[in-house]
């Protein structure tokens, strides 16, 4: 397939390879990070008229759906502020390649591996999102817990264990960069072969070896081994959307789980931030209440039992039509490159009402980001009720008719035969029709 | 017959791709095509509409289009607003109040109606979602769906035919 390595223009080769452009823009999302954590604790408690909650949920998240991940895959890892702190300690200073820095530099424990863990914070983060997304108070503890967390971590664990095994954020982008037009791969395999000391690998904050690089789902972008490498050997290239998804690639039991609970997450979503039910999002709200339990209960039963069961059911399906000897686990680890494209596009879907109806607060934030009645720019005041306008929900019909277009195509392809793939376009359907309806029903 | 490269290529190219090209331009007709309006006389209806911590009773509201409606809307808890996505229509209510406007529901679709007041945490999802006639954009996006559906199986069973052809 089609490639354009970047690194055969020399501008962009200097941009990438030198540790200075990627270092200001990540200090500015750490500062960034830090002033969101200030004004979420000491702002406003009115959510739409604090920075914290504004920036994170609507502006940020919006960002990563909208434009990082389908445009970049990774790309958001690659100026993540979170490890940046740990990052700097593992190695002894700012603008250090891996090396000898501070920590115990312990290997993350086997049983913990993959995305389960990821997939665990996505579903808590879908539990208590009614309260995440509109206490700014309770943002900033979470992004403090957060960066905490991975600064700890990266004193006890090598590399970027927080980033690659708990981050819920890592697990979102991980499991939708497979279909990014963003990779890094080696130029030329003999190369890499012949050299001895695999420096690349032992720069590499993700523990990736750029040989070895099947899927772009664990390569945060970082650029550590175009940098160390002595033959210039890493392409960091633009490839066709969609290129880590076919019969030729392998994938884990975790990313179907995975999957599925970004699949089940999105419907909650979508009925709990978009849908007319006021009671379902009181029930979301009222944290430890009985009508929360309820919903925490009916959220979970989709996300666990009825989305895999259906998963699980097409799966066993699809391999009793065909004749080839398979393990179920195998093969509902191949399929969930199904679960890429139809969550991606249903993620973007469900972003672009969000967005349309919400991105009338972002302007007044920066012009008041405490809500302490400041005007700095200008646009204290100029908040307007955000709507959804006819251009944004046909965005949103066509956006889910891409995903399962594109989905159905995945499945075909990874089948044998068109009989085996009918199950999981179902499933994708039927995913997809109930997507539908709680959007634009 | 082997073509010379370079038609060959092009010729391949078109080929791999027209399932595409067949997608957006079908996409496109079923996205732009008429559909049959509804043939209901407009009525004057009287909506009351009760705004209580982030919800709306009724959320869901159906009506004819070219109907005159006159909203009823009663704050029970703290001040509330009414917006309805694609009209220029707005009320504000104060607690135990009720204030009422009229428009006509000139503009068919499903449109949401949202609390424009600062009303608590979960005001910015405080939605309500008014049917003005048939939901045509829901039914063009099922039509949507299932073109996507025919147009994947067309485009993987493209693929053999193609590498027969040029043969």
């Amino acid at each position: 397939m089609v490639r354009l390595d970047l690194t055969r223009y020399p501008w962009a080769l200097s941009i990438l390879r030198n540790r200075w452009p990627q270092f200001l823009l990540r200090a500015v999302t750490l500062a960034g990070f830090v002033f969101t954590i200030l004004t979420g604790l000491f702002g406003s408690v009115v959510g739409s008229h604090n920075f914290a909650i504004i920036f994170v949920w609507i502006a940020w998240w919006t960002a990563l759906k909208l434009f990082f991940i389908p445009f970049g895959g990774r790309s958001w890892c690659s100026i993540c502020p979170i490890p940046m702190p740990g990052e700097w300690l593992q190695n002894g200073g700012i603008l250090m390649p891996r090396g000898k820095g501070f920590g115990l530099n312990k290997r993350w424990p086997k049983a913990l591996r993959g995305s389960w863990l990821q997939a665990g914070g996505f579903l808590l983060i879908g539990l208590f999102g009614a309260l995440t997304l509109t206490s700014a108070s309770v943002t900033a503890f979470v992004l403090l817990f957060i960066i905490v967390l991975a600064f700890v971590l990266s004193l006890v664990f090598e590399r970027r264990s927080f980033c690659n095994y708990l981050c819920p954020i890592g697990g979102f982008t991980g499991l939708y960069a497979q279909a990014g037009p963003v990779e890094v791969r080696v130029k030329d395999a003999e190369v890499c072969a012949s050299h001895a000391e695999k420096t690349c690998y032992t720069a590499c904050p993700w523990g990736q070896f750029p040989l070895a690089l099947k899927s772009s789902a664990n390569c945060g972008l970082c650029m550590e081994c175009l940098r160390v490498c002595p033959s210039d050997n890493i392409a960091v290239n633009l490839r066709p959307w969609g290129s880590d998804l076919g019969p030729k690639t392998k994938h884990r039991l975790d990313e179907a789980f995975l999957g599925l609970i970004m699949l089940a997450s999105v419907l909650v979503d979508s009925a709990v931030f978009l849908g007319p039910w006021g009671q379902i999002k009181s029930a979301a709200y009222a944290i430890g209440s009985t009508p929360w339990f309820i919903f925490a209960g009916v959220f979970l039963f989709a996300a666990l039992v009825i989305l895999p069961g259906l998963y699980a059911g097409a799966v066993k399906l699809s391999m009793l039509m065909g004749s080839s000897r398979t393990t179920l686990r195998k093969s509902l680890a191949k399929y969930s490159q199904v679960l890429v494209p139809l969550g991606l596009m249903a993620w973007i879907a469900f972003t672009i009402s969000f967005a349309f109806a919400k991105f009338s607060y972002v302007l007044p934030v920066i012009s008041d980001p405490l809500g302490w009645g400041w005007n700095l720019i200008g646009y204290s005041n100029s908040a307007w009720v955000g709507q959804s306008t006819s251009i944004s929900l046909l965005l949103q019909v066509v956006m889910l008719a891409v995903g399962l277009a594109w989905s159905s195509r995945v499945a075909l392809r990874v089948s044998g035969t068109h009989r085996q793939a009918l199950p999981l376009v179902t499933f994708s359907g039927i995913f997809s029709f109930s997507m539908l309806w709680l959007l634009i029903g | 017959m082997k073509l010379p490269l370079p038609i060959s290529n092009l010729i391949t190219f078109f080929l791999q791709w027209i399932w595409l090209f067949v997608f957006v331009l079908s996409g496109l007709l079923i996205l732009i095509a008429p559909l049959p309006q509804s043939s209901r006389t407009p009525q004057k209806r009287l909506i009351r509409i009760e705004a209580s911590s982030f919800q709306f009773t009724p959320g869901q509201i159906h009506i004819n289009p070219n109907d005159e409606v006159t909203v009823e809307l009663v704050s029970m808890d703290v001040v509330h607003g009414l917006s309805l996505d694609g009209y220029d229509f707005e009320l504000k209510a104060d607690p135990g109040q009720t204030v009422s406007a009229t428009f006509v529901a000139d503009k068919a679709g499903v449109f949401r109606f949202r609390c424009s007041v600062a009303c608590g945490n979960l005001h910015p999802f405080m939605i309500g979602k008014l049917q003005i006639g048939p939901n045509q954009l829901i039914i063009r996006g099922i039509a949507l769906l299932i073109l996507s559906i025919v147009t994947a199986f067309y485009s993987v069973r493209q693929i053999p035919q193609l590498q027969t052809r040029l043969a």
